[in-house]
């Protein structure tokens, strides 16, 4: 599986940065010389997944997450993914098997810097989240063998026939009682405190309805916002270490007022090479992006004037804008349906759904697939949804090929070709339309 | 009692049965409802109780040529996934009135939703194995979607659930278990008399057929391959075989392996049969005793959390039990189980001293020779230099 947000040490991808994205950066490097400074602090901290991340019981106890793939995106974006990769596959990782995996064992092995240059902490827990994910077992397996902290499993169900049962609520708000709670409790040496947790929950709520606005802003013509690859940074604190916090609070009013002003200037996204000149394409993507050549690979899209006005990768870390939230009068309930409802974690037909939705709600021309080797939880099945999709929308779908954070399956050339096919084919549409 | 090569050669038959006549013969005597299922595990004994014929849904290895398969996954998904596929949509499965599909990786996982969408009138359902152990959760939760699946078979024609029923399957599957479990005891014991090309059809045959048959064709190879005279011991490695538990390899891998010198010893092959350990009987409820054997006594397999056990101890034990003399990891390409699993168990193997290697296949792998050549120096360098 795959997940989120590049913001901490990455390079910033447009020049001329907004007050949102200077304090976003503030809050991750922070959050970083928190975890680097923590042998010498005392603060505990937390191994665990973005998608199903239970942040708020967490900061609950005052213990601090630690996000591996986060960390392994992020050292693709320095350009160190190669290098842990081949390392994980002299230890006999398999060629075959996910590059988040290999690149945060390699990582680890290579004395476990962190994304500032600062040495990760070893875990006080290893908190394996396990949502839309079979991936994720096997990576907690192995962080098992090379550490010595406790383990705590919390098995979410999937949505295999496409909804929140009750018994599938009380089995994740059972697991939180038994097994979460008291191993959160163990490490931290704190009571666990429901009225601390419920008022997490409502900062959290405050900081969804923020981020639901933005990318919401993207119906707009222009959009004020790409969806995507601008989105990977909307979602960078929400999806990571600050749900629950005022700070995320604050960073996503900030963030709002600052697209809606966008938004009625009538101004298109910031792209790598600065404000967007003009819309001539929406789309909606599905599949997390290429994190080793990130900003090459948005320039495609720019370069084209495609504008991304909805995605699938976004909700990795929660499904907030079909109106779910996290609601403090029931907190680990609440805690459950956001663990079961994140992206990964939902059925195929539902994915078909959500991005047939997004098509429509969204007006776009299109939509893209991209398609990464490492992630079988998003790509088994991402050509079947490309001909659902396109025929109950009508609207035509792309597909290309590329990898998280390994370079080898980058191919700047094919993927940039693909993209001007589709393209072409869009404005053939838009061609023979105007001609009926 | 039938002879060896009689038997084989019906069960080499039924393997090969991919549109499912014998299950269509079933059908036409019993009248009830057949169900498949993907690797790894399905409640068989559940759907035995309510008149429903599982139906392992394996793959169809190298006899089939892959069309419209490939046309849903791209090239660096597993193999098994699109033959499942070509048998759905060239008909193959026609008889089937449902499929399961369990929590073994993300592929099967997504294999469901395909499913849904392509073959939407059938019961198509994702079986959520627990991966919590207690019975209060874990338990709790599987009770309850099996119970979730029992008034799906029965809404669309299967017997109701009955506990008394189900206790009686539990009866006959505990005996089919033993069974198997008899048959591996024997080849750990004189692996010359069950040559593992033999027991993986035998076994195999078990897709297609109802338990009660199957029991019968498992005791007459017993008993048939323990009474020949003719099968002598050879000078071969004795290894077991890590890794095949999901798409399976080609029946002329396992020959290759015995030919370049190997006694297969244990194997993961056609795991449902052996995932539960023992019996599930346990004289209480039977759905509970079903959920309980889940939970306490399957098989460490890469598709389970190791909870609090140790990563590579349940290899190395059977390492100990078969007498193996090395470990061969034996994986389908992309399979993320298997992969991730492998160094972690190769781990284990170093701690213990148990010389391994490995390679990949799919299961429609045409070309031995390179597998041949590498098991046969492995079986080797056992013999030469296992003693130093």
């Amino acid at each position: 599986m795959t997940s989120t947000s590049p913001a901490a040490g990455a390079q910033q991808p447009a020049p001329g940065k907004d007050q949102s994205q200077e304090r976003q950066k503030r809050m991750i490097a922070e959050h970083y010389a928190r975890l680097a400074h923590a042998p010498q602090t005392g603060e505990k901290n937390a191994y665990t997944f973005v998608p199903g991340n239970l942040v708020e019981l967490l900061r609950c106890f005052d213990v601090l997450p630690v996000l591996p793939e986060i960390n392994a995106l992020q050292s693709a974006m320095r350009g160190k993914s190669r290098d842990y990769i081949a390392l994980a596959e002299k230890h006999g990782h398999s060629e075959d098997v996910c590059t988040y995996v290999k690149c945060d064992y390699g990582m680890l092995k290579s004395g476990n810097v962190g994304p500032t240059g600062e040495r990760l902490p070893n875990p006080d827990l290893l908190l394996l989240s396990y949502t839309g994910c079979f991936t994720f077992m096997k990576w907690f397996e192995i962080l098992r063998q090379e550490y010595e902290a406790p383990v705590v499993m919390l098995h979410v169900p999937y949505q295999g026939e496409g909804k929140v049962t009750d018994a599938m609520r009380r089995y994740v708000v059972d697991q939180l009682r038994r097994n979460v709670i008291p191993a959160l409790e163990r490490i931290s040496g704190k009571s666990y405190d429901e009225d601390r947790l419920a008022a997490m929950l409502a900062l959290s709520a405050k900081a969804e309805d923020d981020l639901v606005a933005v990318l919401q802003s993207a119906k707009h013509r222009p959009s004020p916002i790409d969806a995507y690859f601008g989105g990977v940074y909307y979602i960078g604190p929400i999806f990571t270490a600050f749900r629950g916090t005022q700070e995320a609070v604050d960073y996503y009013q900030e963030l709002r007022a600052e697209v809606g002003e966008r938004q009625r200037l009538g101004l298109g996204p910031v792209t790598p090479d600065g404000p967007a000149a003009q819309e001539r394409y929406r789309v909606v993507v599905e599949g997390p992006p290429n994190w080793t050549s990130f900003r090459q690979f948005w320039q495609m899209f720019a370069g084209e004037g495609a504008v991304v006005v909805a995605s699938t990768y976004t909700k990795v870390g929660g499904v907030y804008d079909f109106g779910f939230r996290h609601d403090p009068s029931r907190p680990l309930e609440s805690l459950a349906d956001y663990c079961i409802g994140c992206y990964t974690n939902l059925n195929l037909p539902a994915r078909v759904a959500m991005l047939s939705r997004y098509v429509e709600d969204y007006a776009a021309d299109g939509f893209l697939i991209n398609s990464v080797k490492s992630c079988d939880s998003f790509s088994a099945g991402q050509l079947v949804i490309l001909r659902e999709v396109e025929k109950r929308t009508g609207r035509p779908g792309g597909f290309i090929e590329s990898d998280l954070v390994d370079p080898r399956y980058f191919s700047a050339a094919n993927v940039k070709n693909r993209l001007e096919s589709y393209f072409q084919m869009v404005e053939q549409r838009r061609a023979a339309g105007a001609a009926r | 009692m039938t002879g060896v090569a009689e038997l084989v050669r019906r069960a080499e038959g039924l393997c090969r049965d991919y549109r499912l006549e014998a299950v269509a013969d079933w059908k036409r005597r019993h009248g009830g409802l057949a169900v498949g299922f993907v690797p790894i595990w399905a409640p068989r004994e559940l759907l035995h109780s309510q008149g429903v014929l599982p139906v392992a849904i394996l793959g169809a290895g190298d006899d089939l040529e892959i069309i419209k398969g490939d046309a849903f996954y791209q090239s660096y998904i597993c193999h098994l996934p699109r033959s499942v596929v070509e048998l759905g949509l060239n008909g193959s499965l026609q008889g089937l009135d449902g499929m399961l599909f369990p929590s073994t990786c993300d592929v099967i996982r997504n294999l469901s939703g395909i499913w849904k969408l392509q073959f939407g009138n059938l019961l198509v359902r994702y079986l959520d194995l627990p991966q919590d152990f207690d019975r209060d959760l874990g338990g709790r939760f599987f009770v309850h979607e099996l119970q979730e699946l029992s008034r799906e078979l029965t809404a669309r024609g299967a017997l109701p659930y009955d506990a008394g029923r189900l206790a009686a399957s539990l009866a006959i599957y505990d005996q089919h278990r033993a069974a198997v479990e008899a048959l591996y005891d024997l080849r750990r014991r004189e692996p010359h008399r069950v040559p593992t090309h033999e027991l993986y059809v035998v076994l195999r045959a078990g897709s297609v057929l109802p338990v009660e048959e199957h029991l019968a064709m498992l005791r007459d190879y017993a008993a048939a391959a323990a009474a020949d005279a003719t099968r002598r011991p050879l000078d071969q490695a004795r290894v077991l075989i890590s890794g095949s538990f999901c798409e399976q390899p080609p029946l002329g891998l396992i020959k290759t392996l015995e030919r370049a010198g190997c006694y297969i010893v244990d194997d993961d092959f056609l795991l449902a049969h052996r995932w539960i350990r023992g019996d599930v009987r346990d004289g209480g409820d039977p759905l509970q005793a079903l959920v309980g054997a889940l939970l306490r006594q399957a098989a460490p397999s890469a598709v389970r959390w190791i909870g609090d056990d140790e990563k590579g101890r349940d290899l190395v034990e059977r390492v100990g039990k078969s007498g193996a003399e090395g470990v061969i990891f034996c994986a389908p390409s992309f399979c993320d189980p298997a992969l991730l699993d492998q160094p972690m168990l190769a781990r284990a193997l170093d701690a213990a001293g148990v010389p391994w290697t490995s390679f990949k296949y799919a299961e429609n792998t045409g070309q031995f020779q390179v597998i041949r050549e590498q098991a046969g120096t492995f079986a080797d360098s056992i013999k030469l230099w296992s003693g130093a």
